[in-house]
């Protein structure tokens, strides 16, 4: 690797326009639309059970979470009374009580907004923020990649959980959703805008690239129309994953005692308390876990269905 | 390549004055005073606290406390914690110990992540592809201090086939369990990584060619799939170095392990700012440092990436 | 003076507790046919939060290795008692100047010798502002201190050798019985050269030393033999004793279960209702002098020093089901509250006129809260109950909000500070605007320690500003009587007084709760939950 050449320019040779015979055109269908990689991704996708499995599950979890009086009549908070200390299911309490003596199916079916919108917020900010720092790293390379990618390892180099320690500490006494999810997620991006500099570092070299800088497209052009989409399927894996990682990280942080205050419902806090009685009652463990499952297993099949519906070598194998 | 390597160290300092003046800024702000905490549920009286106030320069505006501080780093002198021993020592004896653990969990879910996640993308939608999904899932929705319970409780106390917790000097064969368990939170992720990486190598046209020329499976699968699949995982497997070194905070509480993840989270609620920065700055370096290697290893994974500007 | 702080599994535990001697005369001198005295103990701990100098020592990390290699002038006995150690007597005439003898022909492990000055020197050491002694309070009643500036206690003279007097500044007849504490033990003529050395490397007088100059291992253990000099009542029964440090009792319990630990002095909360069960009867768990309640300062609102403050706090105690959460919650390891003090304490009382209040009464605290609200009503205002979250206060704060919401219909919830240091900075500068988290740990065992420093007006605890003329002039009467039954009834009496007016909710004692491997026994538990290491004999 010398450091003599000044510019990477590709290495492939292209021959001039005017040089290449166009005979090989017999007709062009001008009644057809352009293709859209969007749209073609939307229409493999629709046609995939995978696909409408999620999204119910997904729809169903968010429909909970917005009318959370629609599932449950119990409130989540009242009544819990010590002499139901970790009991099991009766009638009106399908899933029993928790060690307070709470309704465990209300505690769950009303903290499945906080832990959903955690785990949206974090991953809405991990990501718009990765993939502006990783796209134009990558991509741009240079100065622009040593500024960028320095910033991230500010961030990155303070592990999120503890620095979510600290942020919870300092905003102590406004301890909510938000805050929460900031503390979360102002320290993970970096991983996406890594992975997916690394993937574009490797794309952007690509024959179809090389082809349409050759064919005089803008930069930034490329970038959106060729270069992420091609290099935005680890980044939807990471993603997906990293949703389910925050509404988890929600829980570390209650189990550190700089979580959300107790009296806010939610999968985390649910999780983080029933540690304490792991052995003689699991089941107050098991019921949000299983939760959290379904609803990361819901969002990584949705991210599964997309990353393949982008990938046009995928969609062409089938 | 040199001048890209110095180019590199000459950028580590800027991101070391940006993360030690954000971690320190942050422990700061932390509202309450830290020296009152010594004193338990006892009320000090002010003059006493008073004193102690000057003795850590609590009493200086944050800015103040920040240089003295970096000045001191620059004299090879990282400040002393409230329990009177010298910061550097404390770095000195804790290092060792987290970087050997890291390192075996790095190569635990190094090893298991890509192994699995090589088998899962080669036989997509199969029941292995599937199992996999259960099993990472599972680690993904289990907060790791759950993990952690269980594993110590099962192999440690009923199975008897690890030591609860780590004994002195932290010797390898006590780290081995503590080490599955951090490896399990990263686990998942390089598992998916790798399954979605080793799906699109599978289609790119040198795989076909590859497949196109008689090629065997046992040499396509490696040369050609697996490292063209690396670089996603690498790089991910990277960052989470740093996330090992002092993510392991609640593992290493749970193990006992002495080491950095514990002892930095134990200065961060105790408000010992020195402390804290000096552990941030040591874990900065060697983060940068791994951070340059896994770039120059991006060459060697795909010629086509050079370190040219 | 300061109670511990559990660590939630984590690496929380920062034990911030005061420690004191343990001894037990009676037990200590036989041992088991089968064991072995050379066998090493393991025990254990938390890695010190200070260097190991008696008057900077104030948290049970540092206090129990502090309690082993050094002897001061009395121990503690598994009742609390004051024996004799280094002391051969120990008289006063007016509780307010005392005769103090050592016993003759004393070293420490050092060769430097345990005379008057041993003691004299270590104190004014302790006390002298300028040398930042957490501890240095202990000697505020001595003739000569002071807080304010460097000052030497002009009580203390040194008579000869191995004589020597103390003067306080007014009569406290309960002097003699703090003098087991740690703060009071002899520091050697070496230690003053340099005391940064010292306190890393610790020489003592008690019955163990440390086994080597490398002998404390940090954030890992400390291994400490046996001094065969001691010649005390504390003589060790074993051939060392090896304390290792814990980040969380979570990690220590696992190490007793899988036998890599022999004595543990505090289970998990996570283990409490399989504890009796994993260790049978090896299993631990008694009173401690721990005591626990929670403080509403008099200036929230509608809780004043009046009729509808008082009718408040009596209705709020009595809404709470302290058995129930002490069974439920604890799973019995919290005795409910019947005073203000500890039933290990002498003097100690169930059955105080007025200790019906802490009894739970749905009824009765429905119709005070009713009669209160008749003077201002209560309105919407939510009954919050501040805590440290990193010390797993969460789970009684929970049930005892819960309790008094499902009590008196009120909005009831806990208030976390993410820090305890940022807890303690709210309760001192004043500024918390809720009720709070208030507990003690004894420093000696007397039941003045459980009341003067938290109620006296102006005392330096008195986080919630309580002033009752009254109690302080009974405290007074007490605290001068130099015949301790006289004493303690008049102490009895002041906290009739706090039942009454309600400063702090008490709620229970934390007991003692830990066990043994099968390879350790005559295990016993001091009155201060730490236990009586020598003792223990090992097969």
């Amino acid at each position: 690797m010398s450091n003599n050449s000044f510019t990477p320019t590709p290495k492939h040779f292209v021959a001039p326009l005017e040089e290449t015979p166009l005979v090989a055109i017999d007709a062009v269908n001008v009644g057809e639309r352009p293709s859209n990689l969007w749209i073609d991704a939307w229409r493999d996708m629709r046609r995939r059970p995978m696909f409408w499995i999620s999204a119910v599950i997904i729809l169903l979890v968010i429909v909970v979470a917005l009318f959370p009086t629609l599932f449950t009549s119990v409130p989540p908070n009242d009544n819990c009374q010590l002499s139901n200390s970790n009991g099991g299911p009766t009638s009106d309490h399908l899933l029993g009580f928790t060690k307070q003596g709470c309704d465990v199916f209300s505690r769950l079916v009303h903290g499945t907004s906080t832990s959903l919108s955690v785990g949206i917020i974090v991953t809405i900010l991990t990501t718009v923020l990765g993939i502006l720092f990783g796209a134009f790293a990558g991509f741009y390379g240079g100065w622009l990649d040593s500024i960028l990618s320095r910033a991230g390892d500010i961030f990155f180099s303070i592990p999120y959980i503890l620095a979510a320690v600290v942020i919870m500490s300092v905003f102590s006494a406004y301890r909510n959703v938000f805050i929460i999810s900031l503390a979360i997620g102002i320290f993970a991006w970096p991983a996406t805008a890594r992975v997916l500099r690394a993937e574009i570092l490797r794309v952007k070299n690509s024959d179809y690239v090389m082809a349409a800088r050759a064919t005089g497209v803008t930069n930034f052009r490329i970038l959106v129309r060729h270069v992420l989409p091609n290099s935005i399927a680890p980044v939807i894996v990471v993603t997906t994953i990293s949703l389910g990682a925050a509404i988890v990280a929600e829980a570390t942080l209650s189990f550190l005692g700089v979580g959300l205050p107790n009296s806010t419902m939610s999968w985390g806090n649910d999780i983080s308390a029933a540690q304490v009685d792991l052995r003689t009652a699991p089941q107050t463990l098991i019921y949000p876990s299983l939760a959290l499952s379904i609803t990361v297993l819901a969002f990584i099949m949705m991210g599964e269905v997309i990353r393949d519906a982008l990938d046009p070598k995928a969609r062409a194998q089938r | 390549m040199a001048g890209y390597i110095l180019r590199r160290l000459l950028q580590a300092i800027p991101v070391l004055l940006g993360t030690t003046f954000l971690i320190y800024f942050m422990v700061f702000a932390m509202p309450g005073d830290p020296l009152l905490a010594l004193f338990g549920d006892k009320t000090p009286n002010p003059a006493l606290l008073e004193r102690l106030r000057q003795e850590y320069h609590l009493d200086q505006p944050f800015i103040v406390q920040y240089f003295l501080y970096l000045g001191g780093i620059f004299r090879g002198d990282f400040g002393t914690s409230f329990s009177g021993e010298a910061v550097s020592d404390i770095l000195a004896r804790t290092f060792p110990v987290t970087i050997r653990l890291a390192i075996m969990a790095l190569i635990i879910e190094f090893v298991g992540g890509v192994l699995i996640g090589l088998v899962s993308g080669l036989r997509k939608g199969k029941l292995f592809d599937a199992s996999a999904l259960v099993v990472s899932l599972i680690f993904i929705s289990l907060p790791i201090f759950v993990i952690a319970f269980v594993a110590q409780y099962i192999f440690g106390i009923q199975l008897g086939w690890a030591r609860t917790t780590v004994s002195t000097g932290a010797p390898i064969q006590d780290l081995i369990l503590p080490a599955f368990v951090l490896a399990s939170i990263s686990f998942a992720q390089l598992i998916r990584l790798t399954r979605a990486s080793v799906i699109e190598t599978q289609g790119l046209d040198f795989v076909r060619t590859a497949y196109g020329k008689g090629l065997s499976r046992r040499r396509i699968i490696p040369v050609h799939i697996l490292r063209n699949s690396l670089i996603p995982v690498v790089t991910y497997a990277a960052t989470d170095f740093g996330v090992l070194l002092v993510g392991a905070t609640v593992t290493e509480g749970i193990f006992n392990v002495p080491g950095v993840g514990r002892t930095l989270y134990q200065a961060i609620i105790r408000g010992e700012g020195p402390t804290v920065v000096s552990f941030v700055t040591v874990m900065v370096l060697i983060y940068l440092a791994v951070n340059l290697v896994v770039d120059l290893l991006y060459g060697l994974l795909d010629p086509r990436i050079r370190y040219v500007k | 003076m300061k109670i511990r702080r559990y660590g939630i599994g984590a690496v929380a535990l920062v034990a911030a507790s005061v420690l004191a001697l343990s001894g037990c005369a009676s037990s200590g001198s036989d041992s088991t046919s089968s064991a072995n005295t050379a066998a090493i103990i393991t025990a254990n701990g938390s890695e010190p939060q200070n260097p190991l100098i008696p008057t900077n020592t104030n948290e049970t990390g540092g206090g129990k290795i502090i309690d082993a290699i050094f002897a001061g002038l009395e121990y503690y006995d598994a009742s609390g008692a004051p024996q004799l150690d280094v002391a051969e007597s120990i008289e006063t005439d007016d509780s307010q100047t005392f005769t103090i003898k050592i016993k003759p022909d004393l070293t420490f492990t050092n060769g430097d010798p345990v005379d008057a000055n041993s003691f004299v020197d270590a104190w004014q050491y302790g006390a002298l502002l300028s040398n930042e002694q957490l501890n240095s309070y202990f000697f505020e009643d001595i003739e000569g201190f002071s807080y304010d500036e460097d000052s030497p206690l002009t009580g203390l003279k040194v008579v000869d050798d191995l004589t020597f007097t103390v003067t306080l500044k007014e009569a406290r007849s309960d002097f003699p019985l703090r003098l087991g504490y740690s703060a009071f033990y002899p520091l050697p003529k070496s230690a003053f050269a340099d005391m940064d050395a010292f306190g890393q490397n610790p020489v003592g007088n008690g019955p163990y030393k440390l086994a080597s100059d490398t002998a404390w291992a940090h954030n890992e253990k400390i291994d400490l033999v046996v001094n065969d000099q001691y010649d005390g009542g504390r003589k060790a029964q074993n051939g060392g004793l090896t304390i290792v440090f814990y980040a969380s009792e979570d990690a220590a319990y696992a190490d007793l279960l899988g036998g890599n630990l022999d004595v543990l002095d505090a289970v998990p909360s996570s283990a409490f209702s399989t504890y009796q069960n994993d260790l049978g009867d090896r299993a631990v768990n008694q009173p401690a002098a721990i005591f626990q309640s929670f403080t509403i300062p008099e200036r929230l609102a509608h809780f004043g020093n009046d009729e509808e403050g008082k009718l408040r706090r009596a209705a709020i105690s009595m809404a709470i089901n302290r058995p129930e959460i002490t069974d439920v919650i604890f799973q019995g390891t919290r005795t409910p509250a019947s005073d203000f003090t500890s039933p290990v304490i002498d003097g100690w009382s169930d059955s105080l006129e007025g200790a019906d209040v802490l009894a739970y009464n749905p009824d009765e605290a429905k119709k005070l809260w009713a009669q209160a609200d008749a003077i201002s009503p209560w309105g919407d205002s939510t009954f919050q109950i501040a805590y440290n979250s990193d010390g797993g206060h969460a789970e009684w704060v929970d049930a005892v909000s819960n309790s008094v919401k499902n009590v008196l219909g009120i909005n009831a919830s806990g208030a976390p500070y993410a820090t305890f240091a940022e807890a303690r900075t709210a309760i001192t500068d004043r500024s918390i605007q809720t009720a709070f988290r208030t507990g003690w740990q004894a420093d000696y065992p007397g039941l003045f320690n459980f009341l003067g420093p938290l109620y006296a007006t102006n005392a330096s605890s008195n986080d919630g500003d309580y002033s009752n003329p009254e109690f302080d002039a009974l405290l007074q009467e007490g605290s001068s009587t130099a015949d301790s039954a006289t004493a303690n009834e008049d102490f009895q009496k002041a906290q009739e007084i706090l039942l009454k007016d309600l400063p702090a909710i008490p709620l229970w004692y934390s007991n003692v709760t830990g066990g043994y491997g099968e390879t350790v026994s005559n295990v016993e538990f001091g009155w201060n939950s730490v236990p009586l290491y020598y003792e223990i004999t090992k097969s």
